[in-house]
């Protein structure tokens, strides 16, 4: 089908503009307006995926002139990669409007916005070209930047600020690294920079340390976007200050253009610098496994609490990766695993991390704008649907197998056991410790005796239910048959840990 | 026939006219101005429609005019000059359009400004220094008038300030090209002969003339440590003149840097090329910090200038054609984004909270009270951070590349720059308009709403966001022009290195 990407990105932007141009829409014309083009990525994503083939390299693949002076090319493709985190978005959106269905004011801007940032977001997972990919990776920080701003919480403002000053401070060097590898190479198209650093050509031209400098700009754009440890900083302040529906976006989805970033643009470009850089870069995704989760069992504010242990899931997609790029292809078995692991939990704590954010906004909006572990108790009796719906997030989030969240961290700790056991074995202790806090969220919010304000709660509407049901439903399905989405990238994967791509 | 010439004439002729008019009618003088801007623009426009890209210097008007010196009335238009009076028309037209609410002594302040106009154009076209020259000081004394006369805060020192700086660059400009012209016993002051005539000069010669012509010309442009009148001048100046010497008047001297100091004397530039990276470097960061702690919003416009110019005088420095192609870029990037910031800052939010102090703006909702005027100032700030899809990301991108070719430090620290202007303007954005953003609907209605944004000012701000949008886009439309006239014979001597 041809133009099938170009509609998955402008089909929300067309949405925003509608709602650009319709200043007198009602609120709640604003509401479902953006939650129908919101859809649109789900409809899309599963047209795509029927046509989906997974042996394919790059499909739907759109490549036009644009630019022929920096012979820029508007250059679109889809490949698994691609699609499941077309899909994570396409589930992930929908669901975060509908939890900002009561935002207090300005329904319009807010819808407006949103999808504004979804077309980005889907922009930066399907452009193979680095001016519409960067297009969409720095636009995607406006609209993020007043979502959290005008609706978000009373630090908002300093969080936002920080929170776009820091990204920006990333990819300023990596437009830098990438302005130099046009220089050297006359391109700025992914598929032929990715396929110069397979032949040598990069390294023979560009030579050392040049490369290393451009390759570490590349890092930090990337590793702030993760964030990696210790780049981390912005991120607790951003994700709680944010409204419910822009925390969940912002870990569900943006927190994934970063990994994507890392197997798209970083591993295929610089192979040899990333083998050399992959013993520091395990430390640090090892520290942030292990200190975010220690970081979030130290927090009492349930929103900081499920932030830090955003750094501790994504920490483990970069973990697989770093394993896999420092041991080389020799343990093609333990790679492929890792790899599998590595993007299935970037899916997995896509889907379960926004629910939790989800989970939290509703406790919140109930406890009249207090979230503090000690404000709860006894929620289980007053909100049984409730009780069961953010029960199944917390524990696919603690990776209980027979949920989706187990699946991967398996996945990942079965692969980096087999290349480096020092760093999973250290890792292990982030296991334990995320288990810890979030079985306390459990006990201490859902158990015990009823807190006096918890009483008057009541249970979830069925929009609210609506909005938690789905991702939890394919928590317990992807859970108990991760089959179609390991089929989505299962021969990406595979060609991967034969030769690095 | 190119009409370009005319567009000198008619900004001239508009000048006397609207001065005639404006004795009259205000109206009157307004009317003339907008219909001078508009047609000298699309005379620009028509002269870029039939352009073939090209490296021939493309002579527009030669004839003999003091032929004892070998002077001559010498216009010429390449990609770009032609890329440069576009955007002079671009900007002149906004700026008619901003300075519509001039009430006092309307037809003096249109007449000051059509004949700035004229001279810009002029400078822009000339392929003669002398004649240069004389445009360059036509463009200069409007300016003074301007700021002196219709000026805001601190004017007259702002006016006499800029004015000192803008003689003293004039007088080494003068002196740099009286030396290459008589000690190089030149044919005349076109500027093929005194290429010819400086490189007759000895080293130690052309060494100290490239260093009178480009300071002279760098002053203008706002290079580090010569920058100091920009801000002032900038802050003291009317809306519309700032938004003219932000736009274009700075351009002049980036302009003079490139097509005189740079192409009559590549082995100067070969020799200082160092010390001027540098100081651009630094003017780029030193400026972003300097802008990070203004307290007041056009002051932190102003230094964004400096800072942006910065960019414009790193990517002639880097001498390649791809870093210099980028400095154009940016140049006409900067010209529109800046006329922007200066538009919504002098003219929507100052005329009518009549404050710029930040720490006043931020106890206003102003994003409610002035919803078109926040929307334009958000598209700005962002397009001045270099956000990619406006017309600074293009133009930095090629300037950055350019630069790594030079020097990868520069290229790194200019990065660092862009995270500073990433800085400065965010802060600018969220405490100038959204310093109040929980502000509920009751709080707003408390405030006493401003006077509602007139038609001049909404076309003026859509005009320069989709000219800005378009180049963000689609900047080849740019750099097809700027391009082939890299390899004119006249800017060839930079690359393939005069001296060397």
């Amino acid at each position: 089908m041809n133009g099938l990407l170009s509609a998955l990105i402008f089909t929300p932007w067309a949405g925003a503009l509608l709602l650009a141009l319709l200043p007198r829409l009602s609120p709640s014309a604003s509401r479902w307006l953006g939650l129908l083009f919101s859809l649109s990525t789900l409809a899309l994503g599963l047209v795509a995926w029927r046509d989906f083939d997974p042996h394919a390299g790059y499909q739907f693949v759109e490549q036009h002139r644009w630019i022929g002076v920096l012979n820029v090319t508007y250059h679109l493709g889809l490949d698994g990669l691609s699609l499941l985190l077309v899909l994570l978005t396409g589930l992930v959106a929908p669901a975060a409007l509908l939890a900002s269905w009561t935002i207090p004011r300005d329904v319009r801007l807010f819808n407006l916005l949103f999808l504004f940032l979804q077309g980005a977001a889907l922009g930066v997972f399907l452009a193979l070209d680095f001016f519409p990919w960067f297009i969409c990776w720095e636009l995607s920080l406006v609209p993020a930047f007043f979502l959290i701003k005008l609706w978000g919480g009373p630090g908002a403002a300093k969080a936002a600020y920080q929170f776009v000053i820091y990204t920006i401070g990333g990819s300023a060097f990596m437009l830098v690294a990438f302005a130099a590898l046009f220089a050297a190479t006359g391109t700025f198209d992914f598929v032929e920079l990715a396929s110069f650093a397979q032949s040598g050509f990069l390294a023979a031209t560009l030579g050392e340390p040049a490369l290393t400098v451009i390759f570490l700009g590349v890092l930090l754009g990337l590793a702030v976007k993760v964030p990696l440890f210790p780049f981390h900083t912005w991120l607790p302040a951003a994700y709680a200050e944010a409204p419910t529906g822009a925390s969940m976006f912002l870990t569900g989805v943006m927190s994934k253009l970063g990994v994507y970033g890392f197997f798209r643009l970083l591993w295929p470009l610089f192979p040899a610098q990333l083998h050399a850089a992959a013993p520091v870069l395990l430390i640090l995704a090892v520290a942030g496994v292990v200190l975010g989760a220690f970081a979030a069992f130290a927090q009492t504010d349930l929103k900081r609490m499920v932030a830090y242990s955003s750094i501790n899931h994504v920490s483990l997609c970069l973990l697989a990766l770093f394993a896999v790029a420092a041991a080389g292809p020799f343990n093609s078995a333990a790679s492929a695993a890792a790899l599998s692991g590595a993007l299935l939990q970037s899916f997995n704590h896509g889907l379960t991390a926004s629910a939790l954010f989800c989970c939290i906004g509703l406790l919140e909006a109930r406890a009249g704008g207090r979230r503090s572990l000690a404000d709860f108790g006894g929620v289980r009796a007053v909100m049984p649907v409730f009780s069961g719906l953010c029960g199944v997030a917390l524990f696919s989030s603690l990776g209980l197998p027979g949920l989706n969240g187990f699946v991967g961290e398996f996945l990942v700790f079965r692969g980096v056991f087999g290349l480096t056991p020092w760093a999973a074995a250290v890792s292990c202790l982030g296991l334990f410790v995320t288990a810890a806090f979030l079985l306390t969220f459990w006990q201490r919010v859902f158990h015990g005796p009823i807190a006096p304000a918890v009483a008057g709660f009541r249970d979830l509407s069925p929009r609210e239910v609506l909005t938690l049901a789905p991702a939890v439903a394919l928590m317990i399905l992807f859970g108990l048959w991760p089959q179609p989405l390991v089929s989505l990238f299962n021969p990406l994967v595979t060609a991967w840990s034969v030769h690095l791509p | 026939m190119n009409l370009l010439p005319y567009t000198i004439y008619v900004s001239l002729a508009g000048a006397a006219l609207a001065l005639w008019v404006g004795a009259r009618s205000a109206a009157g003088a307004r009317a003339v101005a907008l219909v001078t801007a508009l047609v000298a623009w699309g005379l620009t426009g028509w002269a870029a429609a039939g352009f073939t890209p090209s490296a021939d210097p493309g002579t527009l008007v030669d004839l003999a005019w003091i032929p004892q010196f070998g002077i001559r009335y010498h216009l010429a238009a390449d990609g770009i000059s032609l890329t440069l009076v576009v955007l002079t028309g671009l900007a002149a037209t906004a700026g008619v359009l901003f300075s519509w609410n001039i009430t006092e002594r309307t037809g003096e302040f249109f007449a000051c400004y059509l004949a700035l106009i004229g001279g810009v154009y002029g400078v822009f076209l000339s392929a003669d220094a002398f004649l240069f020259f004389v445009f360059y000081e036509i463009a200069i004394v409007p300016k003074y008038f301007l700021i002196a006369r219709w000026g805001s805060t601190g004017r007259e020192y702002g006016a006499m300030k800029l004015a000192l700086y803008s003689f003293g660059s004039s007088a080494l400009v003068l002196a740099g090209l009286l030396w290459v012209f008589a000690a190089g016993h030149a044919a005349g002051f076109g500027f093929a002969e005194l290429a010819r005539a400086a490189a007759t000069l000895g080293q130690h010669e052309q060494f100290a003339a490239f260093a009178l012509l480009f300071t002279g010309f760098a002053i203008l442009a706002g290079l580090f440590p010569f920058h100091t009148w920009a801000p002032t001048g900038h802050v003291a100046a009317p809306t519309g003149a700032s938004m003219l010497l932000a736009g274009v008047v700075m351009k002049l001297g980036a302009y003079g840097c490139l097509r005189i100091a740079m192409a009559l004397l590549p082995a100067g530039l070969e020799f200082w090329q160092p010390v001027i990276v540098a100081l651009a470097v630094i003017g780029i960061v030193y400026a972003g910090l300097v802008a990070l702690v203004q307290d007041d919003l056009k002051f932190v416009i102003g230094y964004s200038s400096v800072s942006h110019m910065g960019f414009v005088l790193l990517g002639l420095a880097a001498a390649n054609p791809t870093a210099v192609a980028g400095a154009v870029l940016q140049m006409v990037s900067h010209g529109i984004i800046a006329g922007l910031l200066f538009a919504v800052v002098g003219r929507m939010v100052y005329e009518r909270t009549h404050t710029r102090q930040l720490e006043r703006l931020r106890q206003l909702p102003l994003h409610r009270l002035m919803p078109f005027a926040a929307v334009i100032f958000v598209i700005a700030g962002f397009a001045s951070m270099g956000l990619p899809g406006f017309s600074g990301f293009p133009a930095e991108l090629t300037i950055l590349i350019g630069v790594w070719q030079y020097s990868p430090l520069a290229a790194l620290a200019a990065a660092l720059g862009i995270v500073i202007a990433a800085g400065f303007t965010l802060k600018a954005v969220q405490v100038s308009f959204f310093g109040r953003a929980d502000a509920t609907a009751e709080v707003v209605a408390a405030e006493k709403p401003f006077e509602p944004v007139t038609w001049p000012e909404k076309t003026g701000a859509l005009l320069l966001v989709a000219a800005t949008l378009l180049i963000g886009l689609k900047p080849d439309l740019v750099l097809d022009w700027i391009t082939p006239s890299l390899q004119s014979p006249l800017l060839q001597a930079i690359w393939s290195g005069g001296g060397r």
